[in-house]
Protein backbone atom coordinates (compact mmCIF):
# COMPACT_ATOMS: atom_id res chain seq x y z
CA UNK A 1 0.00 0.00 0.00
CA UNK A 2 2.91 2.41 0.95
CA UNK A 3 3.60 3.03 -2.41
CA UNK A 4 0.60 4.25 -3.60
CA UNK A 5 0.96 6.91 -1.18
CA UNK A 6 3.11 10.15 -2.72
CA UNK A 7 4.80 11.80 0.04
CA UNK A 8 5.10 15.80 -0.55
CA UNK A 9 7.95 16.27 1.62
CA UNK A 10 5.22 18.13 3.82
CA UNK A 11 5.31 15.63 6.71
CA UNK A 12 5.78 17.07 9.95
CA UNK A 13 5.90 20.62 8.98
CA UNK A 14 3.19 23.40 9.37
CA UNK A 15 1.03 23.08 6.67
CA UNK A 16 1.80 19.32 6.21
CA UNK A 17 -1.64 18.47 7.50
CA UNK A 18 -2.23 16.70 11.28
CA UNK A 19 -1.28 19.72 13.30
CA UNK A 20 -3.62 21.63 15.02
CA UNK A 21 -3.86 25.41 14.52
CA UNK A 22 -3.64 27.53 17.80
CA UNK A 23 -3.16 23.88 19.58
CA UNK A 24 -6.58 23.31 20.37
CA UNK A 25 -8.59 20.53 18.83
CA UNK A 26 -11.21 20.92 16.47
CA UNK A 27 -14.38 20.54 18.48
CA UNK A 28 -12.82 22.51 21.39
CA UNK A 29 -12.09 25.50 18.86
CA UNK A 30 -15.58 25.36 17.20
CA UNK A 31 -17.31 25.85 20.56
CA UNK A 32 -15.06 28.95 21.07
CA UNK A 33 -16.22 29.64 18.10
CA UNK A 34 -19.69 29.28 19.09
CA UNK A 35 -19.25 30.88 22.50
CA UNK A 36 -18.11 34.26 20.95
CA UNK A 37 -20.95 34.28 18.72
CA UNK A 38 -23.59 33.21 21.86
CA UNK A 39 -22.05 35.77 23.92
CA UNK A 40 -22.09 38.67 21.44
CA UNK A 41 -26.12 38.00 20.97
CA UNK A 42 -26.52 37.99 24.67
CA UNK A 43 -24.82 41.31 25.08
CA UNK A 44 -26.80 42.35 22.34
CA UNK A 45 -29.91 41.60 24.20
CA UNK A 46 -28.55 43.46 27.32
CA UNK A 47 -27.45 46.72 25.33
CA UNK A 48 -30.66 46.39 24.40
CA UNK A 49 -32.43 46.59 27.57
CA UNK A 50 -29.21 49.02 28.59
CA UNK A 51 -31.02 51.22 25.69
CA UNK A 52 -34.61 50.93 27.26
CA UNK A 53 -33.65 51.51 30.69
CA UNK A 54 -31.48 54.75 29.73
CA UNK A 55 -34.54 55.93 27.81
CA UNK A 56 -36.67 55.72 30.93
CA UNK A 57 -34.11 56.24 33.38
CA UNK A 58 -35.89 58.17 35.92
CA UNK A 59 -39.08 56.04 35.48
CA UNK A 60 -37.42 52.50 35.86
CA UNK A 61 -38.64 49.88 38.21
CA UNK A 62 -36.34 49.16 41.06
CA UNK A 63 -34.97 45.58 41.12
CA UNK A 64 -34.37 45.44 44.77
CA UNK A 65 -38.48 46.14 45.19
CA UNK A 66 -39.08 43.55 42.64
CA UNK A 67 -37.66 40.34 43.72
CA UNK A 68 -37.66 40.22 47.30
CA UNK A 69 -38.53 36.92 48.04
CA UNK A 70 -37.10 33.56 49.30
CA UNK A 71 -39.34 30.67 49.35
CA UNK A 72 -40.44 28.94 51.94
CA UNK A 73 -39.96 32.46 53.84
CA UNK A 74 -42.09 35.43 54.58
CA UNK A 75 -40.59 38.92 54.01
CA UNK A 76 -38.72 41.27 52.51
CA UNK A 77 -34.99 39.73 51.05
CA UNK A 78 -34.39 41.51 48.72
CA UNK A 79 -30.88 39.52 46.31
CA UNK A 80 -30.32 36.53 48.72
CA UNK A 81 -32.05 34.41 46.23
CA UNK A 82 -30.45 35.32 43.18
CA UNK A 83 -27.01 35.48 45.58
CA UNK A 84 -28.27 31.56 45.96
CA UNK A 85 -29.06 30.79 42.47
CA UNK A 86 -25.42 32.58 41.30
CA UNK A 87 -23.96 30.57 43.65
CA UNK A 88 -25.40 27.84 42.40
CA UNK A 89 -24.23 27.59 39.34
CA UNK A 90 -20.81 28.42 39.94
CA UNK A 91 -20.95 25.90 42.22
CA UNK A 92 -22.37 23.54 39.23
CA UNK A 93 -19.12 24.86 37.50
CA UNK A 94 -16.64 23.80 40.04
CA UNK A 95 -17.88 20.20 39.40
CA UNK A 96 -18.43 20.74 35.96
CA UNK A 97 -14.04 21.63 36.05
CA UNK A 98 -13.56 19.00 38.02
CA UNK A 99 -15.04 16.59 36.28
CA UNK A 100 -12.82 18.25 33.44
CA UNK A 101 -9.90 17.47 35.69
CA UNK A 102 -10.78 13.94 36.60
CA UNK A 103 -11.21 13.33 32.86
CA UNK A 104 -7.66 13.89 31.57
CA UNK A 105 -6.50 11.48 34.54
CA UNK A 106 -8.58 8.84 33.06
CA UNK A 107 -11.13 8.64 36.36
CA UNK A 108 -14.04 7.09 34.97
CA UNK A 109 -15.83 6.80 38.37
CA UNK A 110 -14.91 10.21 39.82
CA UNK A 111 -16.02 12.35 35.90
CA UNK A 112 -19.47 10.11 36.50
CA UNK A 113 -19.84 11.53 39.97
CA UNK A 114 -18.65 14.99 39.27
CA UNK A 115 -20.94 14.71 35.88
CA UNK A 116 -24.28 14.21 38.33
CA UNK A 117 -23.61 16.57 40.77
CA UNK A 118 -23.46 19.05 38.03
CA UNK A 119 -26.62 18.28 36.30
CA UNK A 120 -28.31 18.47 40.16
CA UNK A 121 -26.96 22.32 40.32
CA UNK A 122 -28.18 23.38 36.41
CA UNK A 123 -31.90 21.16 37.72
CA UNK A 124 -31.69 23.62 41.38
CA UNK A 125 -30.75 26.62 38.89
CA UNK A 126 -33.82 26.20 36.59
CA UNK A 127 -36.02 25.24 38.81
CA UNK A 128 -35.46 28.37 40.85
CA UNK A 129 -35.68 30.09 38.03
CA UNK A 130 -39.51 29.04 37.61
CA UNK A 131 -40.11 29.77 40.97
CA UNK A 132 -38.92 33.08 40.19
CA UNK A 133 -40.66 33.60 37.30
CA UNK A 134 -44.03 32.09 39.02
CA UNK A 135 -43.23 34.76 41.44
CA UNK A 136 -42.76 37.79 39.27
CA UNK A 137 -46.02 36.68 37.34
CA UNK A 138 -48.32 36.43 40.15
CA UNK A 139 -46.88 39.73 41.41
CA UNK A 140 -47.71 40.60 45.35
CA UNK A 141 -49.28 43.95 46.12
CA UNK A 142 -51.23 45.03 42.69
CA UNK A 143 -51.34 48.63 40.92
CA UNK A 144 -53.50 50.54 38.89
CA UNK A 145 -52.21 51.46 35.07
CA UNK A 146 -52.72 54.78 33.47
CA UNK A 147 -53.80 55.95 30.59
CA UNK A 148 -50.33 56.62 29.38
CA UNK A 149 -49.17 53.20 30.54
CA UNK A 150 -47.77 54.15 33.65
CA UNK A 151 -48.26 52.53 37.02
CA UNK A 152 -49.84 53.85 40.27
CA UNK A 153 -48.59 52.18 43.26
CA UNK A 154 -50.13 52.16 47.28
CA UNK A 155 -48.80 52.65 50.31
CA UNK A 156 -48.68 54.37 53.73
CA UNK A 157 -45.89 56.07 56.31
CA UNK A 158 -45.81 53.80 58.75
CA UNK A 159 -43.48 54.57 61.85
CA UNK A 160 -40.76 52.32 62.25
CA UNK A 161 -38.33 52.82 64.84
CA UNK A 162 -39.33 56.78 65.27
CA UNK A 163 -38.92 57.02 61.39
CA UNK A 164 -41.56 57.85 59.02
CA UNK A 165 -41.31 55.17 55.99
CA UNK A 166 -43.23 54.40 52.87
CA UNK A 167 -44.44 50.84 52.99
CA UNK A 168 -46.67 49.22 50.23
CA UNK A 169 -49.98 48.09 50.80
CA UNK A 170 -51.87 45.78 48.54
CA UNK A 171 -54.95 46.69 46.59
CA UNK A 172 -56.90 43.96 47.79
CA UNK A 173 -56.10 45.45 51.52
CA UNK A 174 -58.11 48.47 51.02
CA UNK A 175 -60.33 48.06 48.14
CA UNK A 176 -64.13 45.97 48.54
CA UNK A 177 -64.81 43.89 45.36
CA UNK A 178 -68.21 44.32 43.78
CA UNK A 179 -67.91 41.98 41.52
CA UNK A 180 -71.37 41.02 38.98
CA UNK A 181 -71.10 44.49 36.85
CA UNK A 182 -69.37 42.44 34.00
CA UNK A 183 -68.51 38.51 33.42
CA UNK A 184 -65.76 37.14 31.72
CA UNK A 185 -66.26 37.28 27.75
CA UNK A 186 -65.66 33.45 26.07
CA UNK A 187 -66.03 32.12 22.78
CA UNK A 188 -68.56 29.61 23.70
CA UNK A 189 -70.73 32.37 24.74
CA UNK A 190 -70.57 34.14 21.09
CA UNK A 191 -68.60 34.16 18.49
CA UNK A 192 -66.17 31.85 18.54
CA UNK A 193 -63.37 33.86 17.70
CA UNK A 194 -64.14 36.41 20.31
CA UNK A 195 -63.15 36.33 23.95
CA UNK A 196 -61.22 38.21 26.24
CA UNK A 197 -58.51 37.58 29.12
CA UNK A 198 -59.05 37.32 32.14
CA UNK A 199 -60.75 40.16 33.74
CA UNK A 200 -58.94 42.08 36.53
CA UNK A 201 -60.31 41.44 40.30
CA UNK A 202 -61.17 45.19 40.56
CA UNK A 203 -61.90 47.84 38.57
CA UNK A 204 -60.32 51.10 38.77
CA UNK A 205 -64.18 52.79 40.39
CA UNK A 206 -63.30 50.18 42.88
CA UNK A 207 -60.06 51.28 43.83
CA UNK A 208 -61.14 54.69 43.83
CA UNK A 209 -63.68 54.09 46.36
CA UNK A 210 -61.66 51.86 48.83
CA UNK A 211 -59.22 54.90 48.43
CA UNK A 212 -61.28 57.68 49.08
CA UNK A 213 -62.44 55.43 52.30
CA UNK A 214 -59.08 54.51 53.93
CA UNK A 215 -57.45 58.19 54.75
CA UNK A 216 -53.86 56.90 55.19
CA UNK A 217 -53.59 55.24 51.94
CA UNK A 218 -51.43 57.09 49.64
CA UNK A 219 -50.42 56.41 45.62
CA UNK A 220 -46.81 56.36 44.25
CA UNK A 221 -46.10 56.70 40.79
CA UNK A 222 -43.05 55.80 38.85
CA UNK A 223 -40.79 58.50 38.61
CA UNK A 224 -38.01 58.29 40.49
CA UNK A 225 -36.77 61.25 42.97
CA UNK A 226 -33.09 62.51 44.36
CA UNK A 227 -32.98 60.22 46.71
CA UNK A 228 -33.67 57.15 43.93
CA UNK A 229 -37.20 56.36 45.50
CA UNK A 230 -39.98 56.40 43.85
CA UNK A 231 -42.19 59.82 44.67
CA UNK A 232 -45.24 59.96 46.53
CA UNK A 233 -48.05 62.11 46.08
CA UNK A 234 -50.29 63.74 48.41
CA UNK A 235 -53.26 62.57 49.41
CA UNK A 236 -55.80 65.31 46.95
CA UNK A 237 -53.04 64.31 44.19
CA UNK A 238 -53.45 60.23 45.01
CA UNK A 239 -57.58 60.53 44.59
CA UNK A 240 -57.34 62.86 41.59
CA UNK A 241 -54.47 60.49 40.05
CA UNK A 242 -56.76 57.68 40.20
CA UNK A 243 -59.96 59.35 38.97
CA UNK A 244 -58.44 60.93 36.30
CA UNK A 245 -56.17 59.05 34.62
CA UNK A 246 -56.88 55.22 36.14
CA UNK A 247 -57.71 52.95 33.53
CA UNK A 248 -56.74 49.21 34.46
CA UNK A 249 -55.79 47.29 37.77
CA UNK A 250 -52.94 45.12 37.36
CA UNK A 251 -51.81 42.59 39.62
CA UNK A 252 -48.47 40.65 38.40
CA UNK A 253 -47.03 40.56 35.29
CA UNK A 254 -46.92 39.62 31.67
CA UNK A 255 -45.52 40.63 28.55
CA UNK A 256 -48.24 43.77 28.17
CA UNK A 257 -48.64 45.03 31.64
CA UNK A 258 -46.17 44.85 34.86
CA UNK A 259 -47.63 46.00 38.27
CA UNK A 260 -43.43 46.92 39.24
CA UNK A 261 -43.66 49.45 36.63
CA UNK A 262 -42.73 49.75 32.74
CA UNK A 263 -43.67 46.92 30.95
CA UNK A 264 -40.50 46.87 29.13
CA UNK A 265 -38.88 45.68 32.04
CA UNK A 266 -40.88 42.30 32.35
CA UNK A 267 -40.65 42.04 28.76
CA UNK A 268 -36.83 41.82 29.02
CA UNK A 269 -36.50 40.33 31.93
CA UNK A 270 -39.01 37.17 30.49
CA UNK A 271 -36.69 37.46 27.14
CA UNK A 272 -33.58 37.55 28.64
CA UNK A 273 -33.83 35.57 31.85
CA UNK A 274 -35.57 33.13 29.43
CA UNK A 275 -33.26 32.93 27.07
CA UNK A 276 -30.47 32.13 29.63
CA UNK A 277 -32.89 29.52 31.31
CA UNK A 278 -33.16 27.89 28.32
CA UNK A 279 -29.19 27.37 27.29
CA UNK A 280 -29.32 26.40 31.03
CA UNK A 281 -31.94 23.91 30.19
CA UNK A 282 -30.53 22.45 27.00
CA UNK A 283 -26.83 22.67 29.14
CA UNK A 284 -28.19 20.35 31.32
CA UNK A 285 -30.18 17.56 28.51
CA UNK A 286 -25.96 17.71 26.96
CA UNK A 287 -24.63 17.05 30.51
CA UNK A 288 -27.17 14.02 31.26
CA UNK A 289 -26.13 12.94 27.40
CA UNK A 290 -22.27 13.27 28.40
CA UNK A 291 -22.98 11.75 31.80
CA UNK A 292 -24.67 8.51 30.27
CA UNK A 293 -21.86 8.40 27.36
CA UNK A 294 -19.63 8.32 30.75
CA UNK A 295 -21.16 5.08 32.61
CA UNK A 296 -21.09 3.29 29.57
CA UNK A 297 -17.24 3.86 28.91
CA UNK A 298 -17.44 5.57 26.00
CA UNK A 299 -14.24 8.20 26.41
CA UNK A 300 -12.81 4.56 28.22
CA UNK A 301 -12.65 3.26 24.62
CA UNK A 302 -11.62 6.58 23.00
CA UNK A 303 -9.00 6.66 25.23
CA UNK A 304 -9.62 10.19 25.90
CA UNK A 305 -12.07 12.65 27.41
CA UNK A 306 -12.34 15.62 25.39
CA UNK A 307 -15.85 15.42 25.18
CA UNK A 308 -16.77 16.14 28.63
CA UNK A 309 -14.29 19.59 27.78
CA UNK A 310 -16.17 20.84 25.67
CA UNK A 311 -19.19 20.03 27.05
CA UNK A 312 -18.08 21.67 30.05
CA UNK A 313 -16.67 24.59 28.04
CA UNK A 314 -20.48 25.30 27.12
CA UNK A 315 -21.12 24.83 30.60
CA UNK A 316 -18.92 27.36 32.11
CA UNK A 317 -20.36 30.00 29.22
CA UNK A 318 -23.25 29.97 30.74
CA UNK A 319 -22.41 30.35 34.16
CA UNK A 320 -20.51 33.43 32.82
CA UNK A 321 -23.98 35.12 31.41
CA UNK A 322 -25.54 34.70 33.97
CA UNK A 323 -22.90 36.51 35.86
CA UNK A 324 -23.74 39.84 33.69
CA UNK A 325 -27.36 38.97 33.38
CA UNK A 326 -27.26 38.69 38.20
CA UNK A 327 -25.61 42.50 37.58
CA UNK A 328 -27.37 43.79 34.78
CA UNK A 329 -30.47 42.73 36.32
CA UNK A 330 -30.68 42.60 39.92
CA UNK A 331 -27.50 45.22 40.98
CA UNK A 332 -27.33 47.60 39.14
CA UNK B 1 -1.71 12.61 28.09
CA UNK B 2 -0.02 15.16 29.36
CA UNK B 3 -1.95 17.92 30.29
CA UNK B 4 -0.25 21.06 31.91
CA UNK B 5 -2.10 23.76 34.18
CA UNK B 6 -0.29 26.98 34.97
CA UNK B 7 -1.20 26.71 38.91
CA UNK B 8 -0.86 30.39 39.86
CA UNK B 9 -3.65 33.19 39.90
CA UNK B 10 -2.98 37.11 40.95
CA UNK B 11 -0.17 37.04 38.42
CA UNK B 12 1.65 34.37 41.06
CA UNK B 13 0.93 35.84 44.20
CA UNK B 14 -1.81 32.86 44.64
CA UNK B 15 0.08 29.71 44.03
CA UNK B 16 -1.32 26.11 43.98
CA UNK B 17 -0.11 22.59 44.19
CA UNK B 18 -2.18 20.84 41.94
CA UNK B 19 -5.51 21.87 39.39
CA UNK B 20 -7.73 20.73 42.04
CA UNK B 21 -6.93 23.14 44.30
CA UNK B 22 -6.69 26.12 41.95
CA UNK B 23 -10.52 25.32 41.33
CA UNK B 24 -11.52 25.57 44.97
CA UNK B 25 -9.65 28.41 45.25
CA UNK B 26 -11.02 30.20 42.43
CA UNK B 27 -14.36 29.13 43.60
CA UNK B 28 -13.53 30.87 47.23
CA UNK B 29 -12.36 33.70 45.70
CA UNK B 30 -15.55 33.82 43.14
CA UNK B 31 -17.84 33.86 45.88
CA UNK B 32 -16.08 36.04 48.15
CA UNK B 33 -16.83 38.38 45.11
CA UNK B 34 -20.35 37.71 44.96
CA UNK B 35 -20.54 37.98 48.23
CA UNK B 36 -19.60 41.55 48.27
CA UNK B 37 -21.71 42.46 45.28
CA UNK B 38 -24.36 40.96 47.75
CA UNK B 39 -23.37 43.06 50.45
CA UNK B 40 -23.06 46.26 48.54
CA UNK B 41 -26.64 45.74 46.45
CA UNK B 42 -28.49 45.12 50.38
CA UNK B 43 -26.95 48.52 51.83
CA UNK B 44 -26.15 50.69 49.21
CA UNK B 45 -23.52 52.60 51.26
CA UNK B 46 -24.68 56.48 50.80
CA UNK B 47 -20.83 57.07 50.05
CA UNK B 48 -20.65 54.97 46.37
CA UNK B 49 -24.31 56.79 45.20
CA UNK B 50 -22.58 59.67 43.74
CA UNK B 51 -22.25 60.39 40.30
CA UNK B 52 -19.33 59.11 38.17
CA UNK B 53 -19.12 59.52 34.19
CA UNK B 54 -23.28 59.71 34.17
CA UNK B 55 -23.55 56.40 36.41
CA UNK B 56 -23.81 55.83 39.84
CA UNK B 57 -20.22 54.60 41.61
CA UNK B 58 -21.58 51.58 42.88
CA UNK B 59 -23.06 50.94 39.58
CA UNK B 60 -19.02 51.14 38.43
CA UNK B 61 -18.14 49.06 41.31
CA UNK B 62 -20.81 46.42 40.38
CA UNK B 63 -19.38 46.10 36.63
CA UNK B 64 -16.08 45.88 37.69
CA UNK B 65 -16.52 43.07 40.17
CA UNK B 66 -18.47 41.27 36.82
CA UNK B 67 -15.52 41.66 34.83
CA UNK B 68 -13.27 40.55 37.34
CA UNK B 69 -15.24 37.24 37.79
CA UNK B 70 -15.93 36.94 34.10
CA UNK B 71 -12.28 36.60 33.96
CA UNK B 72 -11.34 34.18 36.30
CA UNK B 73 -14.43 32.06 34.87
CA UNK B 74 -12.86 32.14 31.54
CA UNK B 75 -8.87 31.85 32.46
CA UNK B 76 -9.73 29.00 34.87
CA UNK B 77 -12.78 27.45 34.53
CA UNK B 78 -12.40 27.35 30.82
CA UNK B 79 -8.59 27.07 30.78
CA UNK B 80 -8.25 30.16 28.29
CA UNK B 81 -4.93 30.57 30.65
CA UNK B 82 -3.73 27.06 29.69
CA UNK B 83 -4.65 28.01 25.57
CA UNK B 84 -1.87 29.87 23.20
CA UNK B 85 -1.96 33.71 23.55
CA UNK B 86 -3.19 34.05 19.85
CA UNK B 87 -6.79 31.74 20.54
CA UNK B 88 -7.29 34.07 23.68
CA UNK B 89 -6.62 37.41 21.71
CA UNK B 90 -8.72 36.53 19.23
CA UNK B 91 -12.02 35.10 21.63
CA UNK B 92 -11.40 38.26 24.27
CA UNK B 93 -10.56 41.25 21.67
CA UNK B 94 -13.26 40.41 19.17
CA UNK B 95 -16.00 40.32 22.10
CA UNK B 96 -14.66 42.78 23.95
CA UNK B 97 -14.19 45.33 20.96
CA UNK B 98 -17.88 44.54 18.86
CA UNK B 99 -19.17 44.59 22.62
CA UNK B 100 -17.82 48.07 23.48
CA UNK B 101 -19.00 49.25 20.46
CA UNK B 102 -22.74 48.16 20.98
CA UNK B 103 -22.74 49.22 23.85
CA UNK B 104 -21.75 52.53 23.74
CA UNK B 105 -24.16 53.24 20.80
CA UNK B 106 -27.29 51.53 22.07
CA UNK B 107 -26.44 53.68 25.70
CA UNK B 108 -26.09 57.11 23.83
CA UNK B 109 -28.88 56.39 21.86
CA UNK B 110 -31.16 55.79 25.03
CA UNK B 111 -29.92 58.78 26.84
CA UNK B 112 -30.22 60.95 23.94
CA UNK B 113 -34.07 59.61 23.49
CA UNK B 114 -34.88 60.38 27.36
CA UNK B 115 -33.14 63.53 27.23
CA UNK B 116 -35.81 63.96 24.51
CA UNK B 117 -38.58 63.00 26.90
CA UNK B 118 -37.68 64.79 29.28
CA UNK B 119 -36.93 68.67 27.15
CA UNK B 120 -39.31 68.84 25.05
CA UNK B 121 -39.44 67.23 21.26
CA UNK B 122 -36.03 68.66 20.11
CA UNK B 123 -32.87 68.25 21.95
CA UNK B 124 -30.27 69.76 19.46
CA UNK B 125 -31.80 71.95 16.58
CA UNK B 126 -28.92 71.19 13.76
Amino acid sequence: MNTTVATTGTEGKTWGGGSQPLKASYGKMMMWFFIVSDALTFSAFLAAYGFSRFKFIDSWPIADEVFTHVPFFHGNYPMIYVAFMTFILIMSSVTMVLAVDAGHHMKQKAVTWYMFLTVIGGLIFVGSQAWEWNTFIKGEYGAVQTKGGNILQFGEYVDVDGEQKFKRVAVADFVKGGHGERTQHQSKNGIWYVSEGILPEYTVEEVYNGLAAHENVLVRNQILNEEGEKTVLSREESLKQIKDNGTLVVHGANLKVNEYGSPLFADFFFFITGFHGFHVFSGVVINIIIFFNVILGTYEKRKNYEMVEKVGLYWHFVDLVWVFVFTFFYLV
Amino acid sequence: MAHEHKLEIFRGLWKFKSNTQKIWGVLVFLTFVTAIEVVLGIYKPEVLMGQVLGMKGLNWIFIFLTIVKAYYITWDFMHMRDETKALRRMVVWTGVFLICYLVFILLQEGGYIESVYSDGFIKHDF
